[in-house]
């Protein structure tokens, strides 16, 4: 599906060139032609007055889409426990199958060794079925034994969609799995649709998406995978329209959970691997865990983050007091995190976590288009700022133009009056 | 024996360096920096580290890219990469993560394998992190990922051919030990990259940057570029701009303070 000018068509007025996002089209005399840059992101099709720019489509023979079906949820447990990132998919995937009608089911994916107690989570949290995998080679994760073993569940099972959280597990084992099953992944989705239908009505509420070319009656359920790219600059919409299983990693925090209902069961499907020591060519001398690791930006209901704008390091035992006086957690912009002044595991945005708590307070935070990306979707933002022309002030309910170390000590003595009388 | 190390590198632009234009919703790229991606300066600094121990390692990076992406396999040069290889052609264009690892992996199949592959963790225009397990996967590699240690190299003399790293997770980390030849992906807190010398700029301007087209690589339509990627762009846009709120007015630092929580109690959330 490569995009293509029609050179006869082109007038030379070169709005296409600035309207790529990859500098992927230059002049050649008179017209413009699209070099090997171009990521066939479409963005020059629309700007093209003369119709001159369209999309040329791929002549591939297509898999059997149609053997593919359901919903499968990869269960990612540690230690015997569910990440909460599974919990959440599992919510998203019910979502998905009810637009997909009731002949879909989701299933988790649930592997470890003597994890079999998880199921019952599994279910609370919206599975129809879980698919259980046990064996002492799976007790912790390794990539060769994951890989192998879900890959030939998906092979013998043929689902329509997988889903990954997307962690350190989730990020490792995917696209390991999606290579050797030679299909398509995309990596850190936001937004998940089968329905051509809300994908609009969602594209016209929330984003500058021309949606004219969208067809809300199409029946088309193709899974369309809305990520930021370009550092959350601009966002994408991914599909994989030749080959199954349709596969994405979500970001943890992004996607609501489904109320828990221990009361739901789930068909349990129990898997035998083959599964022996020479398959896997790692071995995990130990596992360490890490006290820090128990901050929670993405389940946090108050998160107070400290940027650049503390100037030092002494700046955060300040974020510390202000979190807990407002019962917050401590989050920082990556200027802070890159300054050295607090641990990544703080950082909020695109390469931190992605956080959607009701309040976010912004402190000497500029924002950046990537920290945005990972807070904007906050119920309300307070940024505090000196510089009256920072962009976070664009994504602001409220503002304060000041120095927060002002600011913010009379936040904390006023608090209390405040927020708890009548 | 040494090692041979391969390096998997890109060009980005830098996208802290950019803005969007607040009326036309529009990327703003003009003196956009072009740069060597973040994390694969670590995993080259990781590479030339072990050089560092065993001069006779020989360092290769290898990128994707246009041919303006031969400025930063020059720069790697400088820093002390012993030769570099750019697989570029209009026929790549457009690959997603899948179809650029058949082109990465059969470049590292070109050069004659290697016995260790590094590469960044993830780049920052995509930040997809695929494409260096997906090299792994199609050269039949092990891998670990987010490694931010390298404990121990197993000199190739010695029988085990392993090495020791850790790889970090969100609530800790794992000690691993991976048999060689692996591909290791490397985060920002592997290390510090080390900046390019006088010298080194001096000997990589004599050297050349090897190019290569899919002819080259024996790929074909099937294996790399947009039509033989499993993935396509269905639409794309600049995110909406929640637009500005209300600005907190007072005259001293007090009644800022008084007037924001009054503003936030109104609203009943907290």
């Amino acid at each position: 599906m490569a995009v293509v000018i029609k050179s006869e068509a082109c007038k030379g007025c070169k709005l296409c060139i600035s309207a790529c996002p990859f500098e992927a089209i230059e002049m050649q005399g008179k017209v413009a032609v699209i070099t090997e840059k171009c990521t066939a992101c479409n963005q020059c099709i629309d700007a093209c007055p003369f119709h001159a720019i369209s999309r040329e489509a791929a002549n591939l023979k297509e898999a059997d889409l149609d053997a593919y079906k359901d919903i499968w949820v990869f269960a990612e447990q540690r230690d015997g426990r569910l990440m909460n990132v599974s919990k959440e998919l599992l919510g998203e995937g019910r979502r998905l199958a009810e637009s997909m009608g009731s002949d879909t089911k989701v299933y988790a994916v649930l592997m470890g060794d003597a994890v079999e107690n998880l199921v019952q989570t599994c279910a609370a949290y919206g599975a129809d079925g879980v698919y259980l995998a046990e064996e002492m080679h799976l007790s912790h994760y390794t990539t060769d034994g994951y890989t192998k073993v879900l890959t030939e569940m998906i092979e013998c099972y043929k689902p329509e969609i997988v889903l990954y959280g997307a962690t350190h597990i989730g990020r490792d084992l995917a696209p390991r799995v999606a290579a050797r099953l030679n299909t398509g992944l995309t990596a850190d989705c936001t937004r998940l649709d089968v329905s051509v239908a809300a994908y609009k009505a969602y594209a016209e509420k929330y984003t500058t998406l021309d949606t004219s070319t969208l067809d809300a009656a199409s029946q088309d359920r193709t899974l369309l995978q809305t990520r930021p790219a370009f550092g959350g600059n601009l966002m994408a919409t991914i599909v994989c329209p030749k080959t199954r299983p349709q596969m994405a990693t979500v970001r943890p925090g992004v996607m609501q959970q489904c109320e828990k209902d221990m009361t739901r069961k789930a068909s349990v499907i129990r898997i035998q691997p083959a599964l022996c020591e020479t398959d896997i060519r790692t071995e995990v001398i130990e596992v360490v865990k890490q006290a820090k690791a128990m901050v929670s930006l993405s389940d946090a209901e108050i998160i107070v983050s400290g940027g650049r704008g503390l100037g030092t390091e002494e700046g955060f035992k300040l974020m510390e007091t202000f979190a807990a006086k407002v019962g917050g957690t401590v989050g920082a912009s990556r200027a802070a995190v890159d300054a050295g002044w607090i641990d990544h595991i703080h950082q909020v945005g695109q390469t931190g976590t992605t956080v959607k708590p009701k309040v976010y307070f912004a402190c000497g935070i500029s924002g950046a288009i990537q920290h945005l990306a990972g807070m904007q979707d906050s119920d309300l933002v307070i940024a505090i700022n000196r510089d009256p022309e920072a962009p976070i002030f664009e994504v602001a309910d409220f503002s304060i133009v000041g120095d927060l170390y002002k600011i913010i000590p009379q936040l904390i003595e006023s608090w209390d009056d405040i927020m708890y009388t009548a | 024996m040494a090692f041979k190390i391969v390096v998997c590198v890109k060009q980005v632009p830098d996208t802290n360096e950019i803005k969007i234009d607040p009326i036309k919703k529009t990327l703003i790229r003009e003196g956009v920096p072009s740069i060597l991606n973040p994390d694969d300066a670590n995993a080259l600094e990781a590479a030339l580290q072990i050089k560092d121990e065993l001069p006779e390692t020989e360092v290769t990076v290898i990128s994707m890219g246009p041919p303006q992406a031969k400025a930063m396999l020059t720069e790697c040069m400088a820093m002390g990469a012993d030769r570099a290889v750019l697989l570029s052609d209009r026929a790549l264009g457009g690959s997603d993560t899948w179809a650029t690892s058949n082109a990465l992996a059969a470049g590292i199949q070109k050069l004659g394998g290697c016995d260790l592959i590094f590469a960044g963790q993830q780049a920052i225009d995509g930040d997809t992190a695929q494409v260096g397990p997906q090299i792994a996967e199609k050269l039949a590699l092990p891998q670990v990922t987010y490694v931010s240690k390298i404990e121990t190299v197993g000199s190739l003399s010695d029988a085990s051919h392993t090495m020791t790293v850790v790889r970090t997770l969100e609530d800790g980390y794992e000690r691993i030990k991976v048999q060689i030849p692996c591909l290791i992906t490397a985060i920002k807190t592997l290390n510090e990259p080390r900046y390019m010398s006088v010298r080194g700029i001096f000997d990589a301007l004599q050297k050349e940057v090897t190019v290569w087209q899919a002819a080259d690589l024996g790929v074909d339509a099937t294996e790399v570029g947009l039509d033989a990627s499993p993935t396509n762009v269905y639409r794309s846009f600049t995110p909406a701009v929640k637009g500005r709120g209300q600005q907190i007015t007072g005259d001293t630092d007090r009644e800022l303070a008084v007037n924001l929580l009054q503003a936030l109690k109104s609203k009943q959330i907290v």
